[in-house]
């Protein structure tokens, strides 16, 4: 071979190393560049070294706060479901049905986002189970474009991502610590809360994490069931961008979306690090 | 808890199901089951606009998922037992890739290829009568991006679970290393290439948020139905909505089949 090892190996990270330096890189340095600068009065930008953007951020406080509120809130809705059903396949399941069943959680997450956000349009809306609930004597429900709705449409979009990790951490569980736990007297429930809960911590952490991170940039979701009213940053970003056009605000916007989920990673993974967190916990899906 | 699961089971499917059942109504009401038919079907396969953003979504979709296989395996490659800084900073850049929301993707996509394209296309155009604007190139590129790190981490999992005395055999048989290469590794690596292929093309052919910013006057499947749906529901969209839903499972399915068949399927 007439080119070295090391060569071949910069030539094969080429094009991958292309895509990152002018797709990701650069597209980053510009919307950091652009956060600085101003609107231009056609829309766009115009140069500007300006912290008005930032100190501006408050007017749009709403949409921050519909995320950090609803976006924790989601994740625990899912994690509060999630968690059972993990359980169930790690522990209660015939092994035969395991891989079938755990398939059949995650396939969902695999199909477009946008058609299972429309099929609660469907569910929830007028003629759905507002019907349902009149029909049966149960008063007049108004579900869709309500922060439920959305909160809906999370617990929906996102419970196979909570589902796996979790399940990951309960399936590696040392059994024989449960027995002993059994054999030294403690009843179901206390083995359940002291064994078993906290050895599942990990896959709690790292499922909370990936399903909080997307919850963060989500748009679909609360455009699609909350009609508008339930407004998250990524709503506020398309608005921006694709509306006023106003690409220095909406970069600023986007830096401090993209900074407050590195906080909370970042915590995260201390957290983590401290309740003692394998790193091979966290998968691809 | 067995109970649970099954209701658990239902939340997840019901929703899907309804859309499924009510594309096979016969009547114009979407939320009433009127007979049972295909009409709905016939109709979306009509509509030009439908079969403009199929066409269009298929095509971003293909040529991304090849170009992520291809740039991503050989990335993977690459990183296979590298060290140093610059083992660092891919892996570095496969994580932000895939972490970043796909929102602030398409956005800083869409500002910087606007901005690339309005300082070029003064002289590009006089010169060659030609300018550059966001389109087919611009999505699919930016698709490249999410996908090719999707691959990446699919096929290093692969590369390290992988049975390194077969290539050792190979060499130490006489083999060169391209022969080697090629008789031994890309075969035995050829079932997670194409599971990332796949889950490639699925992303692509799903993505609506990055399509959003950066199709330009393209207009894909998702982007369709997402304006669709903001005129009303109507068991067309019910009908495009099931089959798109089918063509992902139908992805899936192999996917899963071919990473089980390499072996590294746990997820």
């Amino acid at each position: 071979m007439a080119i070295s090892r090391h060569k071949a190996r910069l030539l094969l990270l080429g094009p991958a190393g292309l895509w990152y330096a002018a797709l990701l890189v650069l597209p980053l340095a510009v919307v950091l560049v652009y956060s600085f600068g101003e609107r231009a009065a056609a829309g766009g930008y115009a140069p500007a070294f300006t912290l008005a953007q930032y100190a501006n951020l408050g007017s749009r406080w709403a949409a921050f706060k519909n995320t950090l509120v609803l976006a924790p809130a989601g994740t625990l809705a899912a994690l509060l479901i999630a968690y059972p059903l993990a359980y169930f396949l790690a522990v209660r399941v015939n092994p035969k049905w395991r891989t079938a069943l755990l398939v059949l959680v995650i396939v969902p997450f695999w199909t477009s986002i946008l058609i299972r956000s429309y099929a609660w349009i469907y569910l929830l809306g007028g003629r759905g189970i507002p019907t349902l609930l009149a029909d049966l004597g149960l008063g007049d429900w108004r579900l869709i474009n309500t922060p439920f709705a959305v909160l809906v449409g999370i617990v929906y979009g996102y419970l196979p991502l909570m589902v796996f990790p979790v399940y990951v951490s309960l399936e590696k569980l040392d059994k024989r610590l449960l027995e002993a736990a059994a054999d030294l007297g403690a009843p179901p429930w206390r083995s359940f809360l002291q064994v078993t809960l906290p050895l599942s911590l990990p896959g709690v952490a790292t499922g909370s994490m990936l399903v909080f991170i997307l919850l963060m940039g989500e748009y679909l979701i609360p455009q699609m069931l909350g009609g508008g009213k339930v407004f998250f940053v990524g709503n506020a970003l398309v608005d921006l961008f694709l509306q006023s056009r106003n690409w220095a605000f909406g970069s600023a916007m986007s830096v401090t979306l993209v900074a407050t989920m590195l906080v909370v990673v970042t915590l995260y993974m201390r957290f983590l690090k401290r309740i003692g967190a394998a790193r091979d916990d966290i998968g691809v899906m | 808890m067995r109970i649970y699961a099954t209701l658990v089971y239902l939340f997840l499917y019901l929703p899907i199901g309804i859309i499924a059942l009510f594309s096979f109504s016969a009547g114009r009401s979407a939320s009433q089951m009127q007979g049972v038919s295909v009409v709905w079907y016939g109709k979306a396969l009509s509509n030009p606009f439908v079969i403009d953003a199929l066409k269009t979504s298929a095509s971003v979709a293909l040529t991304s998922a090849v170009l992520a296989s291809v740039f991503g395996t050989m990335a993977a490659l690459a990183l296979t037992g590298m060290k140093g800084r610059l083992r660092v900073l891919f892996d570095a850049m496969v994580y932000i890739a895939i972490m970043i929301p796909g929102i602030v993707i398409g956005i800083a996509t869409l500002i910087a290829l606007v901005t690339v394209f309005d300082s070029v296309n003064p002289w590009l155009e006089p010169l060659t009568g030609y300018r550059l604007s966001m389109g087919f190139a611009s999505l699919t590129a930016a698709h490249v991006l999410f996908t090719m790190s999707l691959v990446i981490v699919i096929v290093r999992a692969r590369i390290e679970a992988m049975d390194r005395s077969l290539i050792e055999a190979s060499s130490d048989l006489g083999a060169s290393p391209l022969a080697t290469f090629w008789q031994v590794t890309l075969p035995l690596l050829f079932p997670a290439i194409l599971a990332g292929f796949l889950l490639a093309f699925t992303f692509s052919f799903d993505d609506f948020i990055i399509a959003f910013f950066v199709a330009g006057s393209e207009t894909t499947l998702p982007i369709y139905i997402f304006s669709s749906i903001r005129r009303g529901v109507t068991p067309e969209i019910n009908a495009i909505g099931t089959m798109v839903m089918a063509t992902s499972l139908l992805l899936l399915v192999l996917a899963q089949t071919m990473l089980r068949r390499a072996g590294t399927s746990k997820q």
